[in-house]
């Protein structure tokens, strides 16, 4: 008795599917792969191998240019990010737990700095801080990345709020806790993967910034970005491989952590 | 029962969303009066207010108009966390982040109790609702029944005057809720605490209540005993929602109402006027149409035999609406059946018909 | 003032300030005069707009046609829209691939999709390019084996670029479509089935139609970002070709013409605009 082909009919095993999935992924990880291997590289070439050493990585931590940019960078990321979460925060409360007048209109402005192109981002800024006279540096760095932080944060904390029940907020009402202590009580902790969440992304998406903080940066203030790119007016060296592999280091472990996060919240 | 006076007393109490022609009026003009130590039930189809009622009580809520007193308090504008009732919700609303003893806790922990006090009223409520042992889990790690209880001993824990009850029982399947209607019965009587309980289920408000409020369009359409609403139902909708009724179309003749292909009843009336006969099914007997007495109705025909089990239903034709007949099985008159075609009568028992206004 | 004006006034008062603000002085900017070493000075003109456009005889200004400044903007254009259709070519067999995978595997495919996402991308397209160079591993490997004589120009052009683009973006296309996918309720086909489509015909007539608006999301989050890119070009392209993004760049670093790049950047955000607010009222219009 002949069988009837299922697997042939079934759409989920579409011809080639799998095959193009496999070289997407190999053409966005090769590259990477292969500059994290040059970094070991014991030689100055870039294209060919002389032995693995860790030479590169200690000349990258004897550089005090290198160090202090990269301070630079996690500062400006860790306060950008934060500041941005706070008021993502604030504003997913009232959007989602709140009657908002014109919703769609709000929420359009928060989600503004997704739609605009980063090199209007930064010359917008550039033009904004020239005019109102305040220097280029640090604090209009802090400015420009919180500004286009809040909607990486806002989007996966509103996004835990939405699917919070709210119920939980009326039961602690009617077991006598007062507003704050509920916020404090039950919203918060509840909240707290989505905060996290919130808050690692716009850490991220502030440490990879390049084109606005290159516009923005003074001397003193040069993110590690601002950095690497300036190293390489004297064409890819090992030092910027292995710089460079550390960044990807650091963005895996986020990826790690925030990976850990999410599979914790159910 | 040494007090009866009024646990909560609702005056002209109304509740409309929205305005103007898109307005929809949830509640309109309830007066009721809920007494202290009572087991009281608000019984009604989706939609009817019932649950509206319960949020104006418990407050996360406030009518358009009307006055709500809370042992003889009135209670208007007072935000939930200030009044002295607690609710048993829907769903629960167990806080997933908390143990059952520290959800059990809660609004003792609210209140500023002193630890010692939380700590023991949290192991008395833990062993009155049988939990002793899983005070340490999440509510992630409780089944139903057990979430059903955690939800029972948080709200008893503060001591409330009033425990509301939203439909505490429906998300629980049916042999834990048979189970769960005698342990609340029983609960209620220990505690002495009033039970204001929202339902759907006509079986669970009959099993349960002291006195129930039948609701429907925002409105109260009964208000008494268990036997009350089911033997006398005040209306077409009651008689139809509790237990379910032939309802009848007649009209008032000399002699008494006059339905169409079931002959005269006995009744008393304005002539002419149209009235509704509501006769529970199993209130009546089914004969073969060749021994008709007086006062008999009928003749009609078996248009379908339906076997439930522990029952036996027929449909009949030859009246004006369908009537429906269910026999007990193994009884006396269980040892009679038909089969479609047969043509039957009907002999209702002693004052098993109802005559309501249309 | 009411909870929750006081909760959004400081995300929302942050956005207008300090981006819609200067977004629109900006565009201010762009009819004023260039001053001679960046910044402007306060008198009005149209000048930066003439340019796109025109050059100005520096003896007789009289004006004459120049496509050059329209090239690069049309070259934008069209690398982000290559980019685009390239990476909806990859990226749909790919989400289609990965939401049609067991639960376990699902997340770690995922997982491998969204990682190259959290890499800086300036060090992403300083890895593509060690790749491409001449004597990058690919032009290695094709000379070791015989198949090409010399180093085939695989970096600094724009092929390269698009190249970048794709590799920059391509998480954006491939999350949105696994997204749509994953809601994708299979039964659907099997009705289609039921009523005699073929297994193509079934792609085409009802997923298709169903993963419209992942796919469009999906394309305006590649081609946004693409016509505006400035890192791609600006490595890979070795600075022989210029996108928009660069000469906006350039007019606030060496060349220093404020206005002008003003004016490009208030091109770039219009057609950004428009390509949002279009794909919107087709939404809206779908809605209805």
């Amino acid at each position: 008795m002949a069988l009837l082909d299922t697997r042939a009919r079934d759409i989920r095993n579409l011809p080639g599917v799998g095959v193009t999935a496999a070289l997407a992924v190999a053409f966005l990880y090769a590259p990477i792969l292969f500059l994290m291997l040059y970094s070991f590289n014991d030689g100055r070439s870039i294209s060919r191998l002389d032995g693995l050493s860790f030479r590169w990585y200690r000349a990258v931590f004897a550089n005090e240019e290198i160090g202090g940019a990269a301070l630079n960078s996690v500062l400006l990321a860790v306060i950008a990010a934060s500041l941005a979460t706070v008021m993502a925060t604030a504003a997913a409360l009232a959007m989602v737990r709140m009657r908002v007048r014109r919703k769609a209109a709000t929420y359009a402005v928060l989600n503004f700095p997704l739609m605009v192109p980063e090199i209007v981002t930064a010359i917008a800024s550039l033009i904004f801080f020239s005019a109102i006279g305040l220097g280029l540096g640090f604090g209009s760095l802090v400015i420009a990345h919180t500004t286009f932080c809040i909607p990486f944060a806002y989007l996966p904390i509103a996004a835990r709020l939405t699917s919070m029940d709210a119920g939980l907020e009326v039961a602690a009402a009617d077991l006598y806790a007062r507003p704050l202590r509920r916020f404090a009580l039950i919203t918060l902790p509840l909240l707290a993967p989505g905060l996290l969440s919130g808050w690692l992304l716009a850490f991220i998406v502030s440490l990879d910034d390049f084109i606005i903080s290159s516009m923005l940066s003074g001397p003193g203030s040069t993110t590690l970005p601002v950095h690497i790119y300036s190293m390489l007016r004297l064409g890819i060296t090992p030092e910027v491989n292995a710089v460079s592999s550390l960044m990807v280091l650091a963005s895996a472990l986020v990826v790690i952590l925030s990976g850990l996060i999410s599979r914790r919240k159910t | 029962m040494q007090d009866h006076g009024d646990a909560c007393r609702l005056t002209g109490l109304g509740r409309t969303y929205g305005r103007g022609a898109s307005a929809h009026h949830a509640l309109g003009g309830i007066d009721l009066a809920i007494r202290a130590n009572e087991f009281f039930t608000l019984l009604g189809p989706s939609g009817c207010g019932k649950t509206t009622l319960l949020r104006l009580i418990a407050g996360f809520d406030q009518p358009t108009v009307g006055e709500i007193a809370i042992f003889g308090r009135n209670v208007a504008g007072m935000p939930p966390e200030d009044r002295p009732v607690n609710t048993v919700f829907q769903h629960y609303a167990l806080f997933p982040h908390l143990t059952v003893a520290e959800n059990v806790g809660f609004a003792l922990r609210m209140l500023g109790r002193p630890r010692t006090e939380i700590a023991a009223t949290v192991a008395r409520m833990v062993e009155l609702v049988g939990l002793e042992g899983m005070e340490k889990r999440r509510p992630d790690q409780l089944s139903g029944g057990q979430k059903q209880r955690v939800a029972l001993a948080r709200a008893l824990a503060p001591g409330p005057k009033i425990l509301l009850l939203d439909e505490p029982l429906s998300a629980l399947d049916a042999k834990l809720r048979q189970r769960m209607r005698s342990e609340l019965k029983a609960l209620q009587r220990e505690t002495g605490i009033t039970f204001v309980f929202v339902t759907h289920d006509q079986d669970e408000a009959l099993a349960m209540s002291d006195r129930i409020a039948v609701m429907q369009g925002g409105k109260v359409q009964q208000l008494g005993r268990p036997e009350e609403i089911y033997e006398a139902p005040a209306n077409r909708f009651v008689a139809d929602f509790i237990g379910g009724a032939n309802l009848i179309p007649a009209r008032m003749g000399p002699e008494g109402a006059v339905a169409e292909g079931l002959g005269t009843i006995p009744a008393t009336g304005t002539g002419g006027a149209e009235v509704t006969l509501a006769i529970r099914p199993e209130r009546l007997a089914i004969l073969p149409a060749g021994g008709h007495q007086p006062g008999d109705l009928g003749p009609l025909t078996v248009a379908e035999r339906i076997y439930m089990g522990n029952e036996l239903s027929f449909r009949l034709e030859g009246a004006a609406v369908p009537l429906h007949v269910t026999l007990p099985r193994g009884g006396l008159r269980g040892a009679l059946d038909f089969a479609p075609g047969d043509r039957v009568a009907l002999r209702p028992e002693a004052g098993a018909i109802r005559l309501l206004a249309s | 003032m009411k909870l929750h004006r006081l909760l959004l006034a400081p995300s929302l008062g942050t956005i207008l300030i300090f981006m819609a603000l200067p977004i629109a002085l900006t565009t201010l900017y762009s009819v004023l005069t260039p001053a001679q070493h960046g910044g402007v000075i306060w008198q009005p003109s149209g000048e930066a707009y003439v340019r796109l456009m025109f050059e100005r005889d520096i003896f007789d200004d009289t004006l004459s046609f120049n496509a050059d400044y329209l090239q690069i903007l049309g070259r934008s254009a069209l690398q982000a829209g290559f980019a685009t259709i390239l990476c909806l070519l990859i990226g749909l067999p790919t989400a289609w691939f990965i939401a049609t995978r067991p639960p376990a595997q699902k997340s770690l495919w995922l997982m491998l999709v969204t990682v190259p996402y959290w890499v800086n991308l300036l060090v992403r397209t300083i890895a593509l390019l060690l790749m491409l160079r001449d004597e990058g591993p690919i032009n290695g490997a094709l000379q070791s084996m015989g198949l090409t004589d010399g180093p085939l120009p695989l970096a600094y052009n724009n092929f390269a670029i698009g190249l970048g683009l794709v590799s920059s973006f391509l998480p954006f296309m491939i999350l949105p479509l696994y997204a749509a996918i994953e809601r994708f309720d299979f039964s659907l086909l099997e009705a289609a089935y039921d009523l005699h489509a073929s297994r193509w015909q079934a792609v085409w007539s009802v997923i298709l139609p169903i993963l419209r608006p992942g796919l469009i999301a999906g394309g305006l989050l590649v081609f946004i970002p693409g016509i505006g890119s400035y890192l791609a070009p600006d490595i890979l392209g070795g600075g022989k070709t210029l996108m928009l993004g660069n000469l906006i760049g350039m007019q606030f670093q060496g060349s220093r013409n404020w206005p002008f790049g003003a004016a490009l950047s208030t091109v770039l955000m219009s057609v950004t605009l428009i390509a949002l607010i279009l794909v919107a009222r087709r939404a809206a219009r779908e809605a209805a």
